[in-house]
């Protein structure tokens, strides 16, 4: 073309036709609404692709992840970071690299969390109920495939939601998924660890597997994710800097011939048992969810951390009864470790049965027999670290611990320490109760007798009143805790989250709460703090293995400087008594 | 809970469907109904490769399956498992070789079913959904999974299993999803209002490049197929395209086929042929072709035929009580074909 030959009027005339043309083919003829939804679904993907974290295990290879807190806490799976050690580089569409460190891992569940460093305004994903996911919603993925994010732009895939409360068996390793999303987004090698998102741009799901056939390691139009409800359960247990593991009922179903869901195999030594299950019961519901099929009792199960007390409904001689049974750690804490150490050992999976659905891990750039030594630290990392038998990083259950007692100092604050606590009350069966704590003994006085705990005796020897299982010294380590804080309780760890009302489980109210455990004076305590800082339960083992003395505490919201107006207690599967206390003031 | 018309509905619907926003529900609500008329097949199968279940669609409210004809059906029992968790015994009413459908009957009435119709097809470009038994992953009660996609092509079928061609070589709707998967075949493919567009079909690969294709066999094609099933007029099978292939064009000359089962042993080798370069000596006992025991001389010819032109050929020999593999190089094209 002739350089600067000058634009005539004519000539601009087609120009301007061509302009109309493409405006036409970009927008006429097409509902305005449709053009809306897609302005709309772009800016939902672009705030959602700011949450992506493009995770770089150094040699080991990578994959994704998915900030949840604006401090810089990222979901991702346990197969990403598992090679990579304690540190790592990530980085975001900001075009920034940061510098992270494991916090938790649980390795069953194939969940782990990272913290991001260097910011405390990260953006961050948020929480759908992913229960509320049904089959055709629509849902993208954004991660980072077979690693393509040099540029640190993470990879969208959309598709829809194919299925709902999958379970996928272990496939070769002890990696299990259960109640699963299944998606026809690409999901491929590199997007472990990467955020599902539904329309709203809202988190549903941490891909994590995918099915693979006859096409190599590629997508196959089946995609698998944790749900989003099953990251929230193990998230407190993450941040603790532990190493989760997953319950079991310590009693295995199958299904008779009519169909139903039946106790097979049961342990003795299970809550289960003690709580009244036996063979062939008829298992209803689970957690508050409907079983109906044996799927659905793994799914249920699958979703819940070691230790949790749920809600059990199972049906003998045609009478529905229902009961709290507490689930059981599926492994013992030192084959976990060892898995978790044989893993690392091996991080290559091994080859898959037809049909199973490996998980889509890391890409290896080297042999996996050629580990290389343990690098030094960034110095990022240094002070974030810190290596202890049952965590995958000590230091972040201090930092939660220190949170817990920081609300628990709070909440206490115009409560004098060293005064006795006295509480008074009626029963509600009937006579009146006073209750005297101090730092130097226990009284609980009943119409059935008085009981006295001195606070420097062995507490697994005083487990007082008798038929308590040991609520005297469930309440002395109490004002204790609240008094002194945990380190004064000996070894005191955060024991992650768990629900405040194991019988709303299933229910939409059913807050997580705090949970710190100690080990004192010959006991072990669970103690639940509440969003305000308020314990509003203990569990106290005078033995392992036994049953534990149940306190329930419901306090009055900002009255009665933070006693409770209402103290419950069960053992053994039985109420001890409820105790309703008077205002304060109100005691003689 | 769920809201009718919540922005991400409304999000979903738009890039389900687009401007197209038919007169049918959601994309949730169109799954939901047409997976009550999905069935979850289970027979034979299990080994080798070969899967032990499919899918099948209910075609009338008296518990008419519609299915592909595969090996899983060659079993005594055959059963279905409706969207309700319960299960079926299912009787083969019929086959069309020709298009590959079976036709399954179970005791049942006023099932949910999809309607037949030799009506026109759905243009390229309509959008669809799939649902299908795909990798087994649902079981009892569970749906079956939902993938969407686009009917990309409408093209006559040029498809393999093996070496040998389908027997189908009408019009199939190519779509441009993940389709072609283990426990797919029977899936139903529907339109946005839930409309029955077609089915999957059985796990093919496309007869040029060998990728494996993902297709719809269109309804007009299934209900025919039914037709003439119930009437007894579907076609006799298509003859196998596997017929024998003698070694010799390997350069492997075998003993006089005399006996009923001649032992497959070499009488003598051509200088210089391919059968010359791997190895292969007088006097061995040819015991497998290509990992399959073959017990004699006809069997060996019918082996070699089984694999498709090109593919590598291995020999496994006892020679001297010991077994020795030669590799034969790739399978020549049968005489006479182009």
């Amino acid at each position: 073309m002739a350089p600067s030959r000058p634009l005539s009027l004519l000539s601009l005339v087609p120009l301007a036709a061509a302009a109309l043309v493409a405006t036409a083919g970009r927008g006429e003829g097409v509902d305005r609404a449709v053009l809306d939804a897609q302005r709309e679904r772009v800016e939902t993907i672009r705030r959602a692709a700011a949450t992506a974290v493009a995770i770089f295990a150094g040699d080991s290879g990578g994959g994704s992840g998915v900030l949840i807190s604006r401090d810089g806490y990222a979901a991702t799976n346990f197969h990403v970071v598992q090679p990579a050690g304690p540190a790592m580089r990530c980085g975001l569409s900001d075009g920034r690299l940061y510098d992270a460190v494991l916090v938790g891992i649980d390795p069953t569940g194939d969940l782990a969390l990272v913290k991001l460093l260097g910011r405390d305004d990260f953006p961050c994903a948020t929480f759908a109920d992913s229960d509320d996911v049904v089959p055709g919603d629509f849902c993208f993925a954004a991660g980072n495939p077979f690693l393509l994010a040099t540029d640190l732009q993470p990879s969208i895939s959309a598709g829809i939601v194919s299925g709902t409360h999958r379970y996928q068996f272990p496939a070769g390793t002890i990696l299990e998924y259960t109640d699963c999303l299944q998606v026809d987004a690409a999901i491929n090698p590199g997007n472990s660890g990467g955020g599902l998102f539904d329309a709203a741009g809202r988190l549903i799901g941490v891909n994590g597997r995918a099915s693979f056939e006859k096409r190599g390691r590629v997508n196959v139009g089946a995609g698998y994710a944790i749900s989003a409800n099953q990251v929230r359960n193990f998230l407190g247990c993450l941040r603790g800097g532990r190493i989760c593991d997953h319950a079991t009922l310590g009693a295995t179903v199958s299904s008779d011939a009519a169909g139903r869901v039946v106790v097979s195999e049961i342990l003795e030594s299970s809550d289960a048992w003690r709580r009244g299950l036996r063979y062939d019961d008829e298992i209803v519901a689970l957690a508050g969810r409907p079983v109906r099929t044996v799927n659905a009792f793994k799914n249920v199960l699958g979703t819940l951390p070691a230790g949790w007390q749920v809600p059990l409904a199972y049906r003998r001689d045609g009478r529905r009864h229902e009961l709290l049974v507490r689930l059981a750690a599926v492994h013992a804490p030192a084959d976990l470790a060892a898995i978790v150490a044989g893993e690392q050992r091996q991080p290559e999976r091994r080859q898959q049965p037809r049909g199973a659905a490996p998980a889509p891990d890391e890409l290896p750039r080297q042999p996996a027999t050629d580990q290389p030594e343990v690098p030094p630290l960034p110095e990022a990392v240094t002070g974030l670290y810190e290596p202890r038998s049952g965590f995958a990083n000590h230091h972040f259950n201090t930092v939660e611990r220190d949170r817990v007692a920081k609300a628990i100092a709070a909440a206490r604050a115009d409560r004098a320490a060293d005064t006795p606590w006295v509480l008074t009350g009626r029963l509600e069966g009937g006579g009146e109760f006073r209750i005297e704590l101090s730092d130097t003994q226990g009284l609980v006085d009943l119409p059935t007798g008085t009981s006295v705990v001195e606070a420097a005796a062995d507490l697994d020897r005083n487990p007082l009143p008798p038929g308590s299982g040991g609520m005297l010294p469930a309440l002395l380590l109490w004002r204790r805790l609240v008094t002194r804080g945990p380190a004064d309780l000996g070894r005191t760890t955060y024991w992650g989250t768990a629900p405040r009302d194991p019988a709303a489980l299933g229910t939409a109210a059913c807050p997580l709460v705090d949970v710190l455990e100690a080990a004192v004076a010959g006991v072990e305590a669970r103690f639940s703090i509440d969003e305000n800082g308020d314990v509003c339960g203990i569990d106290l083992w005078t033995a392992p293995d036994a049953d534990p003395c149940e306190v329930r505490l419901a306090p009055t919201a900002g009255g009665q400087g933070g006693m409770p107006a209402r103290i419950e207690v069960r053992h053994g599967g039985r109420p001890f008594g409820l105790f309703l206390v008077d205002p304060p003031g109100a005691a003689p | 809970m769920r809201q009718g018309l919540s922005l991400p509905t409304l999000l979903g619907i738009a890039w389900l469907i687009g401007a197209a926003v038919a007169a049918g529900g959601t994309p949730q609500e169109t799954i939901a109904d047409a997976a009550r008329k999905v069935v979850k097949v289970y027979g034979a199968g299990g080994l080798h490769g070969l899967e032990s279940y499919q899918t099948g669609l209910l075609v009338s409210p008296d518990g008419r399956i519609l299915t592909v004809m595969s090996t899983v059906l060659d079993a005594d029992d055959i059963d279905c498992v409706l969207d309700d968790g319960s299960r079926h015994r299912a009787t083969l009413v019929g086959v069309d070789p020709r298009r590959e459908l079976a036709l399954l009957s179970i005791a049942g009435q006023d099932l949910p079913a999809f309607v037949l119709t030799e009506e026109a097809r759905v243009p390229t470009g309509t959008r669809i959904l799939a649902l299908s038994n795909l990798f087994g992953v649902a079981v009892g009660d569970e749906r079956v999974s939902a993938q969407r996609g686009v009917v990309a092509a409408i093209v006559p079928l040029e498809a393999r299993r093996g070496a040998a061609q389908a027997p189908y070589k009408g019009d199939v709707y190519v779509l441009d999803c993940t389709t072609n998967n283990p426990g797919s075949p029977g899936g139903a493919v529907v339109d946005a209002s839930g409309r029955l567009v077609g089915m999957l079909g059985k796990e093919l690969r496309a007869s040029a490049g060998g990728i494996w294709l993902n297709y719809a066999l269109p309804a007009d094609e299934l209900a025919r197929g039914c037709r003439e099933i119930a009437s007894g007029t579907a076609s006799a099978p298509a003859p196998a395209d596997a017929a024998p292939l003698d070694p010799r064009l390997l350069g492997a000359v075998l003993v006089p086929d005399l006996l009923d089962r001649t032992p497959p042993f070499v009488e003598s080798v051509v200088p210089g042929s391919a059968a010359a370069r791997a190895g292969l000596r007088p006097d061995d006992l040819v015991i497998a072709v290509d990992g399959r025991s073959v017990a004699s001389r006809a069997a060996v010819q019918q082996a070699l035929g089984g694999l498709a032109a090109g593919d590598p050929v291995r020999f496994t020999v006892m020679r001297d009580r010991t077994v020795v593999d030669c590799d034969l190089g790739p399978r020549p094209r049968s005489p006479g074909k182009p």
